[in-house]
């Protein structure tokens, strides 16, 4: 993992002083509410519907075991003894007090973390695969490349203000598992033809009200030139993009209403002009990063691992277990670990502080003491050996973190709706809850597969509902939660946006909805097939008619 | 409104002319770029120094040619969280080379201080109500930075490489 040298850690010390003299200056009256507003949000932290929301930055999704106990001391301290794992890989605290908010920005500050950009209209946390370093057939490891990007995002003194918030992911592999093409620029390293190593690098992606898919600005783009040309995005988009309108602000719409030929032609413009002034990337630096992320040093295993195999045989729940959560790791002998935080009943993306904590000690038992966050709000455990995995799920057994759903339909991602947000129309964990309810059944779950239900509580979309297989979005009819279904979204290197299968439904008519829609996959699947492969070999109709079909 | 330029406040010698206004016949001018546009020829001959307060929706290209003929060029920020100045003024200086000053106008707070001179602004338009010294901790709020601008402020990978090459 990276670890801060003295300047990182000055700069974040300076930032957790600065925001202590504002709250101070805030407490003590002399700045309006009003004016303390946009400072706070440059910390993270939210006025939600019942309290102070802090959102603290967990950079491409990497925490150490240390800092996960920092996470839950902020929890048992501060709040109500949990946190909440959010899609951008950060975690949120929904129950936080003004006047802490200075010690809890210390206390991360001690561990290496922050809340820098976390919101506001500037660069976001940079997101990347959840898998990085791990997983076979990587170019390079984007956790280097993410880090950078942190680095050069942080305190951008051109890019801190920009007409709406910004978000980057950055992908080394395939399948993409960092939704690279729903960011305002998405970055996939690549190698050209001879062989040398940068970054196809794509705008204008993004969800909300107005789901886009991004384009491709430029195929190739050299290491060395990296944050200069981003730069040149940055500054195009800075200058032109709207900032009458705030559905209107975001980069997509820019590049859609000046179509990616004359966005690309803009931004190389300013590049010819800017490369020279622009931010270095020198080979030395990304040496200097790259050397944080070295592959720890694994043993040889033979394989198969008799007493893994042994134990998978002798237990089926283990067995499930194994096969629905953990991921082919690039070693042989080892395994990629996901820790799904979506119990069925349970708060999508949430945990306890006891759980932080256990996950924290099973990190440094079984995993280099190092834990990812991923985007579907689930943990990982990025280095394993097979044969401590059934001791590893024994454990996780005790503390509730052994649900056995990657990618199922249980594994929902959801928004927190109104249950705490200010902006949702409707509550989302609830719908989550009661799908997971219907569908609890493991068997069935499994003869389902891949099945990617999203839900937003809004059309800010924050749960992803346009890119789910199944998306839901809360909308409010007339003082009335209701919920519409689309069909047919992904996130990944395929990425499309879902369509509207037709009216919504009131809460409680959700999971009989989504039980048609299973029922239609299941009467028209081939052998394997997916529900998203089904859906796009045989489109919206018969779905649409299943579950409007009269009585 | 206050004008501090090289840490202090100084008295602010320009005159800003409205569109309609008669121009003086000497001294400082600060003229709109409309204004500009349309008299740029007429006003070859005319004594004292002129300023051009250029819109945030403008493109700097626009005034490139006639860098020569400003000694000063005001740059507005419509809201505080407009940041297009930012990009205005590091193209300015870095791309054009513009060397006269390069002032900060409208919803200037102190929280936007330290990114302004950063991107080459050297004079800053501020509230009634603030003070040099409040000018000040906001010009020290943070002494290290990853990104160059158009400032001398060394960035981080540039120290860091320097600390491993002494060593």
């Amino acid at each position: 993992m990276y670890q801060y040298d003295a300047i990182d850690q000055r700069l974040v010390d300076e930032r957790a002083a600065q925001f202590r003299e504002q709250v101070r200056r805030r407490l003590a009256g002399e700045l309006t509410d009003l004016e303390f507003k946009p400072l706070r949000l440059m910390n993270g932290l939210y006025l939600q519907l019942h309290a102070y929301m802090l959102r603290i930055a967990i950079p491409y999704g990497t925490l150490s075991s240390r800092q996960m106990r920092r996470l839950a001391e902020i929890g048992r301290r501060y709040d109500k003894d949990y946190g909440h794992f959010t899609t951008r890989q950060n975690i949120q605290f929904n129950w936080i007090k003004l006047e802490n908010t200075p010690d809890i920005l210390d206390a991360l500050a001690e561990v290496e973390m922050h809340a820098i950009q976390t919101s506001g209209n500037c660069i976001r946390n940079v997101t990347a695969d959840q898998y990085a370093g791990v997983v076979a057939g990587e170019v390079e490891d984007p956790r280097i490349y993410a880090e950078v990007l942190r680095q050069w995002s942080t305190l951008h003194p051109e890019f801190s203000f920009l007409p709406r918030k910004f978000k980057i992911a950055i992908s080394g592999a395939f399948p993409d598992r960092a939704a690279v093409k729903t960011h305002d620029i998405g970055l996939f390293i690549k190698r050209n033809g001879k062989g040398e190593v940068g970054f196809e690098v794509l705008a204008g992606g993004g969800q909300g009200r107005t789901p886009v898919i991004a384009q491709t600005v430029r195929d190739f783009v050299p290491k060395a030139e990296l944050l200069a040309y981003l730069e040149s995005i940055m500054r195009v988009y800075n200058l032109m993009g709207r900032r009458d309108n705030i559905y209107k602000a975001r980069i997509k719409i820019l590049v859609q209403s000046l179509g990616i030929e004359k966005f690309r032609a803009l931004v190389e413009e300013d590049y010819a002009a800017s490369r020279d002034s622009g931010s270095p990337l020198p080979d030395a630096e990304i040496a200097r990063i790259a050397a944080f992320f070295m592959p720890p040093a694994y043993e040889r295993i033979e394989t198969p691992v008799r007493a893994f195999e042994a134990a998978r045989f002798e237990n089926r729940e283990f067995a499930r277990w194994v096969q629905n959560n953990v991921v082919a790791h690039k070693r042989p002998g080892y395994a990629i670990a996901v820790v799904s935080l979506k119990p069925e009943g349970g708060v999508p993306g949430d945990a306890s502080s006891d759980q932080m904590d256990a996950i924290a000690d099973l990190a440094d038992e079984f995993s280099g003491g190092e834990v990812r966050v991923t985007h579907e709000q689930n943990l990982v455990l990025p280095n394993v050996r097979q044969d401590a995995l059934h001791a590893l799920w024994q454990k996780l057994s005790k503390h509730g973190l052994a649900t056995p759903n990657l990618n199922l339909i249980t594994d929902i991602i959801a928004c927190p709706g109104l249950d705490y947000c200010a902006l949702a129309n409707a509550r989302s964990i609830p719908i989550a809850q009661r799908i997971q309810e219907r569908f609890a059944d493991r068997e069935r779950q499994e003869l389902l597969g891949e099945l990617r239900i999203k839900i937003s509580g809004c059309i800010n979309a924050c749960g992803h509902h346009h890119v789910g297989h199944i998306g839901i979005l809360g909308v409010d009819k007339q003082g009335e939660e209701f919920y519409q279904l689309s069909l047919g979204g992904s996130a990944d290197e395929n990425a499309s946006v879902g369509k509207i299968l037709g009216k919504g439904f009131p809460a409680e008519q959700v999971p009989d909805a989504i039980e048609k829609l299973i029922a239609t996959y299941l009467d028209h699947r081939t052998d394997g097939e997916k529900f998203i492969d089904t859906y796009r070999r045989i489109g919206i109709e018969p779905f649409k008619e299943r579950v409007y079909a009269a009585g | 409104m206050p004008l501090v330029k090289h840490g202090a406040f100084v008295a602010n010698e320009w005159v800003e002319v409205a569109d309609d206004a008669a121009l003086p016949s000497d001294g400082a001018v600060i003229l709109s770029l409309k204004r500009w546009q349309a008299e740029r020829d007429a006003l070859a001959g005319r004594n004292g120094k002129f300023g051009i307060r250029l819109p945030a929706d403008a493109d700097p290209a626009v005034i490139r040619a006639d860098l020569d003929r400003f000694a000063l060029i005001v740059l507005e920020f419509p809201k505080f969280n407009d940041g297009r100045a930012f990009s205005q003024a590091r193209i300015l200086r870095q791309r054009y080379g513009f060397a006269g000053e390069i002032r900060a106008a409208g919803h200037v707070i102190r929280d936007l201080l330290l990114f302004m001179a950063r991107c080459g602004f050297d004079a800053f338009q501020l509230a009634p109500e603030r003070t040099l010294d409040d000018w000040r901790a906001a010009m020290r709020e943070f002494s290290v930075w990853y990104q160059p601008a158009a400032d001398a402020r060394v960035p981080a990978s540039e120290l860091r490489h320097r600390a491993l090459a002494a060593q």
